[in-house]
Formats: structure tokens, C-alpha cells, sequence
């Protein structure tokens, strides 16, 4: 269990504004109630909040995704192999590296090819930078306004002027790792499979790496921030699902897939027998199960706790500070992990940086396919596990595509997540605007990206 | 009094609204100059009296179409950003999986071909498609009018800002009328164009500063064409250097924008 148990449902900041909701009408006068938030905000995409009560009973209870179906695995067919990367990336603009990075690795599969070290070190380096990016997006623009009790980090400009400034100058350091090697954070240029078209100059190296180092100060800061709010308490017997990589580092770029049900590795090219899909009508994004677990739930909580061992130091001492301890099974801490991975993500972008400096960087020629057929490629995205699937036919042109996405993972968890906290509330006398706030924060928590969820698809290999 | 901005996502990956939190340095700048006062990636509260509203995205699904409308409806000045809100984008690529991926056909389903159910609807969502509903990928300038248009996949942030400024002081705005290749040529990159890989510099509006080929990679019109005149020069061109039919080519320029083929050869 976690070691934060500071037990209420409330949350608290210290020295901090914090919204308190209207305490009338509680208890019993709350036995019929229906909540529908339509378009829960300060997510990434469209999803919506319904429950009933009923005499106190849940009768109904969803998160819908009322997201635009994408059809990406649909139009990925008849494209040229060397192109998914660069359509796949436009799923969702916050996780393109991640979509990029699991797109070529999937396509390397499927064409036999092995890329260089080079070409592995760089795509990790750019992978760090967008593991930062996101989070320091998630925690700072999207989930710190909840703790601090306003509805969006724009009054803390005013309010905390140094808290947004701290954000935005990691957030742009972030940016600027993932330029350094690709061109640009949203679709980045430079990845392609077989290689990569730059290599970056030691001179923007080594200024990446000063302002890495210059930004343990804030690290530090954000870590005793977030050390003074209480998330709520959730506690509920769940199955999480991450890689783990076998060569011992903390898995993002590569490794098995594992589960704290299940320890025993399964290779990402059999990922199928870990993961099954199914379309449900609510949702334009499909739900996911495992042959564990009616729902699981993947994510930086998820890869904590089973890979935690492989943090590095910094990382498990900002884990220890902040009360994180594995097993956790508390969604509200998936906010935690995330931040403990922050720090993981600028000390291992600062070792890979100089190990780059130590070999030397040199434009590499890119490898070529040496067969067509079909390959499965998966990476640690910040949402979670991410796999692609491609089918490529003898003339090099797309024939079939699956795409399984984090948030999809996640969605049928958050449902069951929120069956469990609808009656605690109850029981504790929240007012229906308390419990849509506790609901809001939930789904937040997870951070889903919901337009990256919305591409799933029924396997129809041709 | 403060200009109010708002920034809507329609079906997109939300790329360029996020382009706006990307200003990092200048954000905080502009937060001093105008108010965003709707914003559901970003923050809580929303409001409908608007000046400004920039809009990422196309308009791909039935309730794309309403919201559209109403975007425009409260907004003064409604502005497109990025290659789908101004192109149709990466979403138009649907329109060539009805079966056949020809032009013809691709364009005959963007035209309204929405009665069935389409293929790649059945094959994304197998038996249950009906309950997804979709229509052709089209520009937002499609369904209303639109004041100014920010294209690229993702818009470049440099062009959102001038805008703003454009705005706020009252100045018009345009975009370049040059070809990619001018900004390429001037920052000295590597001509892939000469190294026989096909680049659509040559086609495509400038603006970007060129960034695809300062990175190695080829151009690939993201920014949608720059004039015809440019697409006919390119098409006697790519015949004679490299004996490739523009009709060939245009495959891949699909990529942003088959809304464009219109303007096409
Ligand atoms: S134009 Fe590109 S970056 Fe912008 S929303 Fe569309 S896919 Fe995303
Ligand atoms: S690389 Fe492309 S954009 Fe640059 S000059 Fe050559 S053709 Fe033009
Ligand atoms: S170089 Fe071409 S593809 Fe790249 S950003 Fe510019 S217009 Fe778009």
C-alpha cells in the first residue's frame, strides 16, 4: 500500500489557496443524484463524466469518449512503410515522439532491421525529453490547478508567478531536448525508421546537458511542492501493466511485458495474449482487459511499480521524499509517479548525454529493410505501454495496422475506479459538486489523452 | 480592455492548440496582452464572449459541424491553425479507403459518399461501425468563413505570434507567397531535390523556415501548395529529372491535404 497515507478526501496545500466545496445538502438528501460533466476539462481530447444514483445505488456509471473517430489504422494501409512514423505521430500531438519512437520499432520488426547504437541513444534522448515534457505539462498546467483550488494555471501567473515560471522553463528545456535531435517537439522530423536524418552538434549537447544539470534546482522545488498536497485516498485491488526491460533500465524504450498479477515476461511480439480489446458503444476509444483482470491500468504508477528497483538514485530518493512506495495501488498517486519519473528522466538524459560525448557522434547511412511481413514494436509512452503492429506487403505499401493505445488501456480501470469511489463519497457526506471534483480529478490523474485513444480498431489482417 | 481568446480543438491531435503552451517564453507575455477566457485543454472555466478564436482541427464528424458553427457564431475573428483546420489535414487520408485509394474515388467520397457504411469505418470498428458516425475530412473554411489561416503540421509557432501582434495592434496579416525552397536555399541547407529524393519545397507556401530539410528530411508540403504556377513548373520538372508522373507524387502530397486536389494539375 502507499506510504502516503495521509487519509482524507480532501485535498489540502499547505500555505495555499484551496477550494472547498459547499458542505449543505449532504447525506441523506443526496441519495438521487446525477452527475454529467460533458467535456471534462484540462484533459487532452473530449470525454464526459455520467453517473446516477438511485436511492443511494449507482445506476448507471460512465466515462464516455465522445472523441472523433480517426481511422488512422484504416488509412495507414496502402501508405509506404517509411511513412508511419510520420502518420501515426499525428494521433496526438503530446505523445508524437512516443507514437514516433513505437511506430519505427514496430516497422523495424516487421522489415527485419536492425538499427545502430547511434540511432537507439539518440531516439532515447528525445524520448527523456518528451517523458518531460508531458509531465511537467500534467502536473504543473493540469493537475496542480485542482490542488490549488482554481480552475486553470492562469490565475497562478498572478498568484505564483515563480511556480509558472519554474514550469515553463522545464517545460521548454523539455522542448528543447526533444529539437536538439528531432527538430521539433510536436512531429518531429528527424526519426525515421532505420535511423535518424541529424545527428546533433556537441555544442547543443553540451548546452542541453548545463541546463539539465541547472534544473535539479527546480526539480527539488517541485518535489516539495508536491510533497505538501494531499492526494485523495483510493485504494482498490488492481492489476498494473508496464514493460520492463531485461538488460536493467528503468523500461521506456524497450523491455517485456510484465504485470504485478503476472511477472513472468511476455515478448512484445506476443502482446496480444496480455492485452485484448473490445469495442463498446459509449466509447469511441475501446476498452481494454487482461487475462488477469476484467480492467488493468498502465502508466508511470503502473511502471513504478514493478520497475521501480531500476530508478535511478535520484529518482527513488525524490520517491521516498514524496511517500511513494511500490506496491501503490492508489490512482491518485499515478501524479507521484510521474513527478518521480521527471527526475529520473533529467539525470538518465544527462548520463546518455555524456555518453554521447564520449563516443562522438556521425551521420549514419539509415538501414534498409532486408524482408516485408509483420512486426509488433512497443514503448513506455508517459500514458503507458503503447504498441503498433504493422503488416507491410511485398510492395513495401501498408497492408494492416493495429494500434493500442495507453488511455484505451485505462479507460474500462478509471470506470471501475470511480464504481468504488461513488459510495465512499457518499458515505463521507460529499455534496454532488465535491464528488464531480473528485471524479474530475480521478480522471485527470490518469491523464488520459483521449484523442490519442480514439484509433483502435477490429484486426482484420488481409 | 484585454482582447479575449479562445482556442477549440475539433478532430485533430490537438497539436497546435498545444503549440500555444509551447510559446513557454512569450507565453506569459501574452498572457499579459490578451485573456483566454476558453480553453478546455487548459483550464476550467469557459466562457462565449470571444474576440479572438483559433481553431486546430478539421470538421470530420456531424457535431465537428455544429461546433464549427458555433465557434463562429461568438467569435469576432475566427482563425484556422494548422495544416487540418486549413487543409482537412491527415484526416482527408480516409477518403482514399473506400475500397479503391484512387483520386476519383477518394474525391467522389469526400464529395458526400457517406450514405453506407464506409470501409475503413467497418474495418477500424468491425460490426458495431454505425455507432461511430463520421463524414468526409474537410476544412473548417469548408462549413464557415474564416478570417485568417495558420497552416503546417503543426503551425509554426513564430506565425501564431506575429498574428497575435497583427491583431493587437491592428496591422494586416499575410502569409509568404514563396516557395519553401527560397527559406531553404537561405539557410544554406543540403538540396535533397538534387540528391534525387522527391521534396516538395519547391510546391509548398513558405513560413516554416524551412525546418524538414534543415533536419535531413524532404519537404512534404505540410504548409499545402504555394500557386498552381508552382505545381505545373514542379510537374515538367519532375518529368524531366526523374521521368516521375506528378500524378505519382501526388500520392504523398496527400499526407496534409487532399482537400487541395482541386487546385491540382
Ligand atoms: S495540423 Fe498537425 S499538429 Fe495541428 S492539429 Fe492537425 S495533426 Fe495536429
Ligand atoms: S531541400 Fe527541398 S526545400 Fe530545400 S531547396 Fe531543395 S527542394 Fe527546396
Ligand atoms: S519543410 Fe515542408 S513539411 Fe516541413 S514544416 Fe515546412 S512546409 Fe511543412
Amino acid at each position: 500500500m502507499c506510504g502516503a497515507n495521509r487519509g482524507c478526501l480532501e485535498p489540502v496545500a499547505d500555505g495555499y489557496p484551496v477550494r472547498r466545496a459547499d458542505r449543505t445538502g449532504c447525506g441523506a438528501a443526496m441519495m438521487n443524484v446525477t452527475i454529467d460533466v460533458k467535456h471534462v476539462t484540462r484533459v487532452e481530447g473530449h470525454g464526459n463524466i455520467a453517473v446516477r444514483l438511485r436511492d443511494g445505488k449507482i445506476t448507471h456509471l460512465q466515462l464516455a469518449i465522445v472523441e472523433s473517430p480517426r481511422f488512422f489504422e484504416a488509412f495507414l494501409r496502402g501508405r509506404h512503410w517509411s511513412e508511419a512514423p510520420h502518420i501515426t505521430c499525428r494521433i496526438c500531438g503530446i505523445c508524437s515522439v512516443g507514437h514516433t519512437t513505437a511506430s519505427v520499432k514496430a516497422m523495424e520488426a516487421a522489415l527485419g532491421m536492425t538499427v545502430s547504437e547511434q540511432t537507439v541513444m539518440l531516439r532515447k534522448l528525445a524520448f527523456f525529453g518528451e517523458q518531460l515534457q508531458s509531465h511537467v505539462l500534467h502536473l504543473y498546467f493540469l493537475a496542480v490547478p485542482d490542488f490549488l483550488g482554481v480552475g486553470s494555471v492562469i490565475p497562478l501567473a498572478k498568484s505564483h508567478p515563480d511556480v509558472v515560471k519554474r514550469a515553463l522553463r522545464m517545460k521548454r528545456l523539455a522542448n528543447d531536448v526533444c529539437s536538439v535531435v528531432g527538430g521539433r517537439h510536436i512531429h518531429p522530423i528527424a526519426l525515421h525508421v532505420g535511423g535518424c536524418t541529424h545527428v546533433p552538434a556537441d555544442e547543443d549537447l553540451i548546452d542541453l546537458k548545463r541546463r539539465l544539470e541547472a534544473a535539479r534546482a527546480d526539480l527539488n522545488e517541485t518535489v516539495s511542492l508536491f510533497s505538501m498536497l494531499s492526494p485523495p485516498e483510493l485504494h482498490r485491488d488492481t492489476e498494473y501493466v508496464s514493460l520492463k526491460d531485461a538488460a536493467g533500465e528503468y523500461a521506456f524504450y524497450d523491455g517485456d511485458i510484465v504485470s504485478t498479477k503476472d511477472a513472468r515476461p511476455t515478448p512484445v511480439s506476443r502482446y496480444r495474449e496480455r492485452v485484448i480489446e473490445s469495442v463498446v458503444q459509449h466509447s469511441a476509444a475501446k476498452h481494454c482487459r487482461s487475462p488477469h483482470a476484467p480492467t488493468y491500468a498502465v502508466g508511470a504508477l503502473a511502471r513504478f511499480n514493478n520497475n521501480h528497483a531500476q530508478l535511478h538514485p535520484a529518482a527513488r530518493g525524490a520517491a521516498e521524499v514524496l511517500g511513494l512506495r511500490a506496491p501503490c495501488d492508489n490512482p491518485f498517486h499515478n501524479n507521484t509517479a510521474q513527478l518521480v519519473e521527471t527526475v529520473h528522466c533529467v539525470e538518465s538524459a544527462i548520463e546518455l548525454i555524456d555518453a554521447m560525448l564520449r563516443r562522438g557522434l556521425r551521420a549514419e547511412r539509415p538501414v534498409e529493410p532486408t524482408r516485408f511481413g509483420r512486426g509488433a514494436g512497443a514503448a513506455e509512452v508517459p500514458r503507458g505501454v503503447l504498441f503498433h503492429e504493422y503488416e507491410v506487403g511485398r510492395d513495401g505499401k501498408i497492408a494492416g495496422a493495429n494500434l493500442i493505445i495507453p488511455t484505451g488501456q485505462n479507460l474500462a480501470n478509471i470506470e471501475e475506479d470511480m464504481r468504488a469511489m461513488v459510495p465512499r463519497m457518499i458515505e463521507a457526506g460529499k455534496t454532488r459538486e465535491e464528488m464531480t471534483l473528485q471524479l474530475e480529478m480521478l480522471v485527470r490523474a490518469y491523464d488520459p489523452c483521449i484523442s490519442c485513444a480514439t484509433h483502435f480498431l477490429e484486426v482484420e489482417w488481409q | 480592455m484585454k482582447p479575449k481568446i479562445a482556442i477549440f480543438s475539433l478532430t485533430s491531435c490537438e497539436g497546435c492548440s498545444l503549440a500555444i503552451l509551447e510559446l513557454e517564453d512569450q507565453l506569459l507575455d501574452l498572457l499579459g496582452a490578451v485573456e483566454i477566457v476558453n480553453f478546455r485543454e487548459g483550464m476550467t472555466e469557459r466562457a462565449w464572449d470571444i474576440d479572438v478564436g483559433f481553431v486546430d482541427g478539421a470538421v470530420s464528424t456531424p457535431q465537428d459541424d455544429e461546433e464549427v458553427r458555433h465557434f463562429r457564431a461568438h467569435c469576432k475573428t475566427l482563425v484556422a491553425i494548422g495544416s487540418c483546420a486549413c487543409l482537412g489535414g491527415i484526416n482527408t487520408l480516409k477518403h482514399y479507403q473506400s475500397g479503391g485509394a484512387t483520386r476519383d474515388e477518394g474525391a467522389a467520397h469526400a464529395a458526400g459518399g457517406n450514405g453506407r457504411v464506409a470501409e475503413y469505418r467497418r474495418y477500424v470498428y468491425g460490426e458495431n461501425a454505425e455507432w461511430f458516425a463520421t463524414t468526409p475530412a474537410r476544412p473548417i473554411s469548408a462549413v464557415v468563413a474564416v478570417d485568417y489561416q495558420l497552416p503546417g503540421c503543426p503551425m509554426v509557432k513564430e506565425e501564431f505570434v506575429e498574428l497575435v501582434k497583427c491583431l493587437l495592434i491592428g496591422k494586416p496579416f499575410r502569409l509568404p507567397e514563396t516557395a519553401v525552397c527560397v527559406e531553404c536555399k537561405r539557410r544554406g541547407s543540403r538540396c535533397l531535390y538534387e540528391m534525387g529524393i522527391i521534396c516538395f519545397g519547391p510546391i509548398t507556401r513558405a513560413g516554416c523556415n524551412a525546418i524538414c530539410p534543415a533536419y535531413g528530411s524532404k519537404c512534404e508540403g505540410c504548409r499545402g501548395l504555394v500557386s498552381p504556377d508552382a505545381i505545373a513548373a514542379a510537374g515538367i520538372n519532375l518529368r524531366e529529372q526523374y521521368r516521375v508522373d506528378l500524378n505519382e507524387a501526388l500520392a504523398d502530397l496527400r499526407l496534409y491535404g487532399a482537400y487541395q486536389e482541386a487546385l491540382l494539375p
